[in-house]
């Protein structure tokens, strides 16, 4: 006979206003199983615990209830407090008497209340009379991580992990890391050059011990859980030997061939064989081996020739490398919109109309142009510029209806940029609303407008079309209450910040869930802004949504301490709500595994003595099982079940009704 | 009787209470962790056991802490609809929903309809008698 303690709580008033706990307390008492029970003003202040352990101890309780608050308070107080006094902590449950009881029926005779609070005690006390003790699941910690995406975020992440001590895997898909922010020309609202702020970090990473670059790769494979992950990723061949390479260049200076350079935006052209901006990490180029005469047809070979060291090899295929890690963080950052959507503005068409990134390399000291602002169709310098905000962001029909967040500010930038870099030019915006929360991110669109003489029109542009070499801005402005043509020189579009293209692949690679833009979603968007559902996987930047520079690197070193904090310890424990298979009646029909949403139902053979394969049966890697309890409802042969939420303490729970 | 989900629809019930919402007081919730976990036995016994209407809530399509466990329950709730359409239950005496966490004014709303509609239809006695008579046989 089990020997059940029963404790209901009064909360002060709050409780006791509209339930009869004595009385609740008393009708406990009668049923079988129950040795105790009592009623208390405040059961998880200190003598309300001390209570609860002296009862346990004086009447050797196999199991107790406390019947107070939402389980979501105070269920880790009354269970901390039971295995002090002895009790496994999974022999105690809490009934919600408060927050779905007296707080909800408001009936002062107090009738409803101790009605429905003796029900529910009842209901509780039933399912704990079949609770099992359990004991947290303990799992070994690989104590090395995994950073996906080389850009500021990711950066911040895999030097921070280092300085804790920890060896990190960098990968990065380009050949050099730095990301978008290595394009930027100076950053708001500081207008530090951006290259400058950025560079030394890249080295950094580049030079740490613990860190090892994987660039110009991509992760093709994930396998395992929290602590104990395996991921594949494929080397793309560079065909250049990374250890051999010096970086002089010579290479580059030979090849003879052409095409647009991605990281310039196809503001200008770069070598077959390159790397993408001067200040790459590292500094080791690639060859581009769809446009490559010599790796297609066999014709060329003068980087090779040029080549001192010798370090570069046609025939170089691409590779694959495990490495075991114990957590990953996911910095895949963003991309913009295409531009290419917005027929209205002229992109593509009207080779005068950019976009703000392309903005950024006009306005870059490392740019196709050496940072003077000059218009692509014939290099001429703008004497007026019109820049179109919320291109595509806010525009749930053509667009995204999320706001980009940082283009009101870098648009202040611009207008800044180019005040300063063309004299007597005139900088035009249409807005819809200006956007500047944030550390004197206000002061700073002010000064672009007062300062800077930048003419800001709140109202949306219906037109883009060429005269007469000149770019013509037909748009409202909604402020004067007047339509505007404005003829310009160039036009400059604040496009929507999206997700990266395969980002979804990646995440069902990672099983991390995904929003309808396919941006990450955190664990919380408040409370755990870095975590996935996924133990282990953590988040960082603008791969979960538009943001700026200083929240990206907020966001790495988060990830980075929450990577830290599970590699102190060597192992981890886990709440043991997990899944268990019941081996005799298994009949391995696999509904368990296809139910299962994180692949954590694994298949197990049992062999006879001559090593034959006998049977198969479902086996639970309690290292990833999350306790969903899926495969439970989905097993037709009743062979698996929920520690914790087991079938038997369900129908306890029901049949106490 | 309710069977909801630990994260959504029981953190929306915590929520009304501290609220201090009221609402009908008829409900008696089994938390689980996901509706993912609902076995379609869990309702019949809990007609069996004399409940007058069941009640299926979580997460929102999309929103669920276990990623997909509310999809499964909404397909098995599918199929198990039809089935008691089939034996003859009056569907207005089963009902699912979503609720999320912060829902809690859905939450009040969706107990009160459900408790007046049911308190229309009177007891449910059909499948409670089942079990009477189970325990009668077995003393028999």
């Amino acid at each position: 006979m089990p020997r059940i303690g029963v404790f209901v709580c009064q909360c002060g008033n709050n409780i006791a206003s509209t339930v009869d706990t004595k009385k609740v307390a008393g009708e406990m008492s009668k049923l079988p199983g129950v040795v105790f029970t009592c009623d208390y003003k405040f059961m998880c202040s200190s003598p309300g615990q001390e209570m609860l352990k002296q009862a346990i101890k004086e009447n050797k309780l196999d199991g107790v209830i406390v019947s107070a608050c939402s389980p979501h308070m105070h269920e880790k107080t009354f269970r901390k407090a039971s295995e002090a006094a002895g009790l496994n902590p999974y022999q105690c449950e809490i009934t919600n008497i408060r927050e779905q009881c007296s707080w909800v029926h408001h009936d002062k005779t107090r009738a409803t209340g101790t009605v429905k609070s003796i029900d529910l005690t009842r209901m509780t006390i039933e399912r704990l009379k079949r609770n099992k003790p359990l004991k947290k699941i303990k799992i070994p910690v690989r104590k090395k991580a995994l950073v996906i995406g080389g850009g500021i975020a990711g950066i911040q992440a895999a030097l921070d992990i280092a300085e804790g001590g920890r060896d990190v895997i960098l990968v990065e898909k380009e050949p050099s890391i730095g990301g978008n922010m290595a394009r930027l020309s100076e950053t708001f609202p500081t207008m530090d050059c951006s290259q400058c702020i950025l560079t030394p970090k890249m080295v950094e990473a580049e030079l740490n011990e613990r860190i090892t670059l994987y660039t110009y790769s991509e992760v093709e494979k994930v396998d395992g859980y929290i602590g104990n992950f395996t991921v594949q990723i494929r080397r793309k061949s560079k065909y250049v030997d990374e250890d051999r390479c010096t970086g002089c260049g010579e290479c580059i200076e030979k090849c003879p061939f052409k095409v647009e350079s991605q990281f310039e935006l196809n503001l200008t052209k770069r070598k077959v064989i390159y790397t993408p901006f001067p200040q790459s990490v590292p500094n080791v180029p690639v060859i581009d081996a769809p446009n490559c005469p010599k790796i297609q047809k066999d014709k060329c070979g003068a980087c090779a020739i040029a080549c001192g060291p010798k370090c570069i090899d046609f025939k170089m295929q691409d590779k694959i490398v495990t490495e075991e890690v114990g957590a990953i963080v996911v910095a895949t950052g963003y991309q913009l919109m295409p531009n290419e959507r917005f027929g209205e503005y002229g992109y593509g068409r009207i080779k005068d109309v950019i976009s703000g990134m392309q903005f950024e390399r006009l306005a870059s000291s490392s740019g196709p142009t050496g940072g003077e602002i000059r218009r692509p169709s014939d290099g001429k310098v703008p004497q007026s510029v019109v820049f179109i905000q919320c291109v595509g962001s806010r525009d749930e029909k053509k667009g995204v209806s999320y706001c980009s967040k940082v283009c009101c500010m870098y648009t202040a930038k611009h207008t800044m940029l180019y005040s300063h870099k063309v004299h007597g030019g005139q900088a035009y915006v249409f807005y819809m609303d200006i956007r500047s929360g944030g550390k004197r991110y206000e002061e700073f669109v002010r000064k672009a407008i007062e300062h800077d003489n930048a003419m800001y029109l709140r109202g949306r542009v219906s037109r883009v079309y060429e005269k007469d070499g000149r770019v013509v801005v037909q748009g409202a402005d909604t402020l004067s209450g007047s339509q505007v043509e404005i003829e310009a020189d160039m036009v400059v579009l604040a496009t929507a910040i999206v997700s990266r293209e395969g980002a979804d692949t990646l995440a069902q690679r990672l099983g991390i869930g995904y929003d309808k833009d396919k941006f990450y979603n955190e664990y919380h968007p408040k409370l755990r802004p870095v975590e996935t559902v996924t133990a282990g996987i953590f988040l960082a930047g603008t791969c979960m949504g538009p943001m700026d520079i200083p929240e990206s690197v907020a966001q790495g070193s988060a990830a980075a301490s929450k990577v830290l904090a599970l590699f102190s310890a060597d192992e981890m424990a886990r709440e043991p709500i997990t899944s268990v298979v019941n081996r005799a009646t298994c009949n391995a029909c696999w509904d368990c595994l296809t139910a299962c949403p994180y692949s954590a139902i694994e298949r197990e053979s049992v062999k006879d003595r001559q090593g034959n394969i006998v049977r198969w049966l479902a086996k639970v890697n309690e290292g990833v099982c999350q306790g969903c309890g899926v495969c439970v409802a989905a097993c037709r042969s009743k062979s698996i079940d929920l520690r914790g939420y087991t079938d038997e303490q369900v129908y306890a729970a029901i049949n106490a009704f | 009787m309710a069977f909801v989900c630990n994260w959504c629809t029981y953190a929306g019930a915590d929520l009304a209470g501290t609220s201090r919402m009221e609402y009908r007081p008829n409900v008696r919730i089994i938390k689980l962790p996901c509706t993912g976990r609902i076995d379609p036995l869990f309702i019949i016994k809990a007609f069996e056991n004399g409940a007058d209407g069941v009640l299926v809530s979580g997460c929102h399509p999309g929103d669920c802490h276990y990623t997909t466990g509310n999809y499964h329950a909404r397909r098995r709730w599918i199929g198990f609809k039809n089935l008691m359409e089939f034996v003859g239950i009056d569907m207005r005496r089963l009902h699912f929903s979503w609720v999320s966490a912060s829902e809690a004014i859905k939450w009040v709303d969706l107990i009160n309809n459900v408790t007046d509609e049911i308190k229309r239809l009177g007891p449910f006695m059909e499948y409670k008698g089942l079990k009477e008579n189970r325990a009668e046989q077995r003393k028999g």
